[in-house]
């Protein structure tokens, strides 16, 4: 079997793979920001920017410092959480009394000084990161040649958001976390340090983003506005998918990288759109979205 | 005479005297983008409803005129009526999709969905890909009035501008207005007095698209080009930016805030490269923490006239 609908096998294979890399990085994405609106009531617009920054922050550890991706994965999400925590304590929290639109303002102000300042020092051209040595080549699975890093990035983004998943879900911390989110107020009177509780909240959101900036520096260039134009398609996941579920954000999101791949197999040239036609398509059928609840 | 008419008097004046101080294509260009930014605030200040993806109306009506004034030879007006009728249809169609999520989201569907037209002029054939349409001719107005010459240009995009703005004004001044304003208030209370809210909803964003689109047409003419910046999200951003600068929900606001970022980006275009984009994110920060009201808003707080300005301390969604 060499060909599916009179696709060779391979290619058709290749760019379901290709999907699902995107659509880990869609999950990635919008599940930071599903759990950020959840608590902040912010949609955070610099959610693209910080993912930009996570790659950078890999790119200069390695080109300044030596240290290679094994230590940026590690580091790249510590910073940008410290940042975040950083943009929370000093902009964001003036903000939750307020209309939610002035979150989305504020935070898009956010990601163009920070596009903005990356421009000026690294130019619009792209920085190429190498792959790590661990991850080269491929493996000959028979039925096809599967990239390892590829792979590794699909695995290990899964990972992650089961983790985070895990402790939302099931843990006390994010018993609380579930709590503060259907009523601050309560909790607060519980004995829960909530503000604390939304600080870390944002910095994990983001750290999620950087981290995910990270796995994508050695599949494309890492330029400053490779943010921009990705947040602006997870807009439109979140959207499809609906913030209330962790696990809906990580499915709608995968699912969507898989159409987005086989689109480009099938009719390139509405690659690009697919996603944006697949939530007019939603928002007439089910205005909620796949797994939301009206509020 | 009530200091709303004298304002609009000396606003006028200056409108009739500013290519003698001026230059001129600068104050064009400024003129559209308040039209634009006043098309923007219908729907932010006086329905409560944040479009994040204007860039698609002034972008779709710009290509239109641009293609219409190229390939058919038509007349000015009717290409301004061409990109009007186009922003509108879209508008229509944007309009339907976007009123079924309300707050935020409404603005993240907008923006998405002016993205997916933004890939769709990359791709089309008839838009020059990332060049754009250039050269296109200003042509006669109603084929006598030669418009190639600047003076005849500036006063025609003033007499546009004083239709659009005094359209806006009659629109907000009518009970259709009352009623926008009302769903901005408190949508719940407007759905419950029996006002079919999403039908209002969608007839305030076709016109806000259209008096977005006859400032895209308008600027296509003025600059000669219609390129991807138009129909781009950071076009979408920067009208927020020139509405929240000037004053969300005042009447004038936008058209100081346009004139305030195209000033300041027309300075800093050259000097400051990718700083100017640092600089607008700074003033978008700056606005949503400590300057909410805008430039108009802040005057109106302070000295409050006889009329009455309204209040925007909560903003958008109140």
């Amino acid at each position: 079997m060499d060909e599916i609908f009179g696709i060779p096998t391979q290619a058709l294979l290749g760019q379901l793979l290709l999907g699902l890399v995107n659509g880990s990085f869609y999950a990635m994405l919008s599940l930071g920001l599903a759990v950020i609106f959840g608590l902040l009531n912010i949609v955070n617009f610099a959610h693209g920017a910080l993912y930009m920054v996570g790659a950078y922050v890999a790119w200069m550890a390695l080109e300044y410092f030596g240290l290679d991706y094994w230590w940026a994965l590690v580091l790249a999400p510590l910073v940008v959480g410290a940042f975040g925590i950083l943009i929370e304590r000093l902009l964001l929290r003036w903000l939750y009394q307020l209309d939610h639109l002035y979150g989305l303002l504020l935070t898009f102000g956010v990601a163009l000084i920070l596009e903005g300042t990356y421009r000026y020092f690294f130019g619009v051209s792209g920085q190429p990161y190498p792959v790590p040595d661990a991850l080269m080549g491929a493996t000959d699975l028979g039925f096809m040649v599967l990239p390892n890093y590829r792979a590794w990035v699909v695995a290990a983004s899964l990972a992650v958001c089961l983790v985070t998943w895990y402790v939302i879900e099931r843990t006390r911390l994010g018993a609380y976390l579930r709590a503060a989110t259907e009523n601050p107020r309560l909790v607060q009177a519980f004995g829960v340090n909530v503000p604390l509780l939304v600080t870390l909240t944002y910095g994990f959101g983001v750290a999620l983003a950087a981290f995910a900036g990270v796995l994508a520096a050695p599949i494309i260039q890492v330029t400053p506005l490779m943010g921009s134009n990705l947040i602006i398609i997870v807009f439109a996941v979140v959207v499809i998918g609906g913030m209330g579920s962790i696990l809906g954000s990580i499915f709608t999101g995968l699912g969507l990288g898989v159409i987005e791949g086989l689109t480009k197999v099938f009719y390139p040239e509405a690659s690009s759109t697919v996603v944006f036609v697949i939530m007019a398509i939603v928002l007439l059928l089910r205005p909620a979205g796949l797994f939301g609840r009206e509020k | 005479m009530s200091r709303q008419t004298l304002v609009y008097l000396a606003g006028l004046v200056l409108l009739l005297v500013a290519p003698l101080l001026f230059y001129p294509v600068l104050v064009m260009k400024v003129l559209c983008f308040a039209l634009f930014a006043c098309a923007f605030n219908l729907l932010l200040g006086f329905t409560g409803l944040l479009s994040f993806g204007h860039a698609a109306f002034l972008g779709s009506a710009a290509y239109a005129t641009g293609f219409a004034m190229t390939h058919w030879a038509v007349t000015p007006e009717l290409g301004l009526i061409f990109g009007v009728a186009v922003s509108a249809t879209l508008g229509a169609v944007f309009g339907a999709i976007a009123i079924r999520r309300q707050g935020i989201y409404f603005a993240m569907i907008t923006l998405a969905l002016a993205q997916m037209v933004f890939f769709f002029y990359l791709q089309a054939p008839f838009t020059g890909g990332e060049d754009g349409l250039q050269g296109v001719p200003r042509g006669k107005l109603f084929g006598i009035v030669p418009l190639a010459e600047d003076w005849a240009m500036y006063y025609f995009v003033a007499a546009v501008f004083v239709f659009g703005f005094w359209l806006i004004r009659r629109i907000i001044g009518s009970p259709f207005g009352q009623v926008l304003k009302a769903i901005r208030e408190n949508e719940a209370r407007a759905l419950s007095l029996g006002y079919e809210v999403d039908r209002y909803k969608l007839l305030a964003f076709v016109l806000s698209a259209a008096i977005a689109g006859l400032a895209g047409s308008t600027k296509t003419l003025v600059l000669g080009f219609a390129t991807l910046t138009d129909v781009h999200w950071a076009t979408s951003g920067e009208v927020v930016l020139m509405t929240l600068v000037g004053g969300v929900g005042t009447v004038v606001g936008p058209v100081i805030g346009a004139l305030v970022i195209v000033v300041l980006q027309n300075e800093l275009a050259d000097k400051a490269g990718p700083w100017v984009t640092v600089i607008m994110g700074t003033i978008f920060v700056a606005c949503v923490l400590a300057f909410r009201r805008g430039i108009v808003g802040e005057i109106a707080a302070r000295w409050p006239g006889k009329a009455g300005a309204p209040k925007q301390e909560h903003g958008p969604g109140h």
